[in-house]
């Protein structure tokens, strides 16, 4: 399918829309008393990013998209961004995202197709499976002589899963050029900083070994994420997949959240969503 | 009793004239609807002998994907290459095609409804020296588990090449289960394969022997040797264990009144506690399990581990003769 070009979002909108997707996952979080909110605030500026400046994609969804850039959320219990910004940019009604993690609702704890909520390619939530997911939609495109992109992201706790490191063999190996993958390092999983779980090692070494691509980039710069991403596209179709490391604070936009592993999966009460809400002023309206 | 009813005559119709081994049927098949369908892509982790897959990947070099010995990321991948419309095959030995992955089957494919088809060779005892690492007698029960995926375990080489084709066409995940050992072929090459249609093998009145993979042509046998001894076997060949044909278990069993189910299989999960549950709602009746009893397996001849752990014609026609005694006492 032909996308329209269209002029590149400048960075004072990419802002404000940020600042509302920010305040569209504290508010679903704190409406069901449930889900992530910590990395879904550092990951804002990414998806953001991606959805309203980066990505050749068409809210008019279609599973196979065919001539179009796909996403893949790896780290599925970020789903609340995730959420917002397929809303924001269209794939469905705002207003639906209300019902994130209730009963009947499209939007699960974790993404899905089972329910049918346009913009979802796979379910994730059980980590490690999204980078193989994306190499063989990647596959896919290329069999299908389709020059377009594929994008993923995941967590740096994730890494700590095996098959991951399987994606990360074959990938090089196939030559799967059209795959920009990004990591969000924030340094933090739910039992504490990574370093302390299981570290980490040296990310650029490991990558590079494995025969990628490496880039690196702030994830909570808006001037630096569109840097880095598109210095990832123009390296596409050279012979190696892309890996991004981004780092990103945990909780970006909420100073009480920030930097801490605590705010992984915990929701706010009424007096901290308050005091989150009047950290994210913006020019949009909440749903 | 005692006479040779037309039966036994419908029955010589499957006396065999070559022996080949199923998982040739599949290799035959991916040539085969590799060229009918170009959307048909296939992976394999490191077993490309193993599975047939030679022929294929000989012809569309460029519709194969060699992963390496890493069957998550083979899972993962095939799930992925849906989008966009691909029919993958994945290829391993039933082990590693479904244990070593649930979770990728059951996150990336099958609460994901991706069209992938799970090919998995080597399942069962008969797998043979390889011994209990290898024999798995549980997949069944794990794939038939997972909601929407269809699960066939073919009986021959014909009807393993036959399946091979027809999953191409069911838009869902499959699990395509079959094996190693080279068995006689018996069901004719031209046999439509229509999934979850069960086959009649050969009617009869006494008892149901429902029969799956290997295990059909030990209750054939079976047959045989009961027909001599005067009790007439209807012997059903049950390929789709889900979606089961629930209309043709129920019409035999109306008919004889007790069952035998036969299968390579941990007797916990398989397709013997399907037609259990089932016949516990519409007609309970008498019915014996002939499957692996809650057990591992072990090295040696697949020949030798049937009956070792009671899957042979022999152990068919003793739960035949217990059912029909149960039957008896009930009838009076």
């Amino acid at each position: 399918m032909q996308i329209e070009e269209k002029e590149a979002v400048q960075v004072e909108e990419l802002e404000q829309i940020a600042k509302q997707v920010r305040r569209d996952v504290v508010r679903m979080v704190h409406g069901c008393q449930s889900g992530h909110p910590g990395g879904s605030l550092g990951c804002t500026d990414f998806l953001v990013a991606l959805y309203f400046r980066i990505m050749n994609h068409n809210k008019e969804f279609s599973m196979d998209a065919v001539g179009e850039d796909l996403f893949f959320l790896s780290n599925g219990h970020i789903s609340p961004v995730w959420y917002s910004v397929l809303a924001r940019a269209g794939y469905f009604d705002v207003s639906e995202l209300k019902t994130f993690r209730k009963l009947n609702s499209r939007l699960q704890g974790h993404p899905t197709t089972h329910e049918g909520l346009p913009g979802v390619r796979i379910a994730s939530g059980s980590l490690g499976q999204g980078l193989s997911v994306a190499i063989g939609a990647a596959l896919s495109k290329k069999l299908n002589g389709d020059n377009s992109l594929v994008f993923t992201l995941h967590g740096d706790g994730e890494l700590q899963e095996g098959q991951i490191w399987e994606a990360a063999m074959f990938a090089p190996h196939h030559k799967v050029d059209n795959l920009i993958s990004t990591i969000d390092v924030n340094g933090q999983q739910i039992d504490g900083p990574t370093d302390k779980v299981m570290s980490l090692g040296n990310l650029r070494a490991k990558w590079e070994a494995f025969g990628w691509d490496v880039l690196e980039m702030n994830g909570n710069n808006f001037e630096d994420v569109i840097r880095g991403l598109e210095l990832a596209k123009s390296r596409a179709f050279q012979g190696k997949p892309i890996m991004i490391l981004m780092q990103t604070n945990m909780g970006h936009g909420v100073d009480f959240m920030m930097g801490s592993h605590k705010w992984h999966g915990v929701a706010p009460n009424d007096a901290q969503l308050e005091q989150a809400l009047a950290q994210l002023t913006c020019n949009m309206q909440d749903y | 009793m005692g006479q040779v009813s037309k039966e036994i005559i419908y029955m010589k119709k499957y006396t065999y004239t070559e022996s080949k081994d199923t998982r040739s049927g599949f290799g035959a098949g991916l040539l085969e609807v590799g060229r009918k369908n170009e959307n048909v892509v296939a992976l394999c982790a490191d077993l490309v002998g193993s599975l047939k897959m030679a022929d294929f990947i000989k012809e569309f070099p460029e519709r194969f994907f060699q992963v390496g010995i890493a069957e998550a990321n083979m899972m993962g991948i095939a799930a992925g290459m849906t989008i966009g419309g691909k029919i993958p095959y994945t290829g391993t030995f039933a082990n590693f095609s479904t244990g070593r992955v649930y979770d990728q089957i059951r996150q990336s494919i099958a609460y994901s409804d991706k069209n992938v088809k799970i090919c998995a060779s080597h399942a069962g005892l008969t797998l043979g020296e390889d011994g209990a690492t290898h024999q798995i007698l549980e997949d069944i029960g794990m794939m038939k588990m997972l909601p929407g995926m269809t699960v066939i375990n073919p009986c021959d080489y014909n009807q393993t090449k036959a399946a091979t084709i027809a999953i191409a066409d069911h838009h869902g995940p499959v699990y395509l289960r079959f094996g190693r050992p080279v068995i006689p072929v018996f069901t004719p090459a031209d046999q439509e394969f229509v999934i979850g249609k069960a086959w009649m093998v050969n009617e009869g009145t006494d008892v149901s022997i429902f029969a799956t993979g290997h295990l059909v042509w030990e209750a054939i046998k079976a047959g045989e040797k009961l027909a001599e001894m005067g009790i007439s076997a209807e012997i059903i060949n049950i390929h789709t264990i889900k979606p089961l044909d629930e209309e043709a278990v129920l019409a035999s069993v109306a008919k004889t009144g007790c069952v035998v189910s036969a299968e390579e299989h941990n007797r916990l999960g398989g397709l013997g506690d399907s037609i259990a549950q089932l016949l516990v709602k519409h007609n309970p009746v008498p019915m014996e399990y002939v499957a692996v009893n809650d057990t591992f397996g072990e090295s040696g001849t697949p020949e030798q581990l049937m009956k070792k752990y009671g899957l042979d014609d022999e152990h068919i026609i003793k739960a035949v003769q217990a059912v029909m005694e149960r039957k008896k006492v009930l009838v009076g």
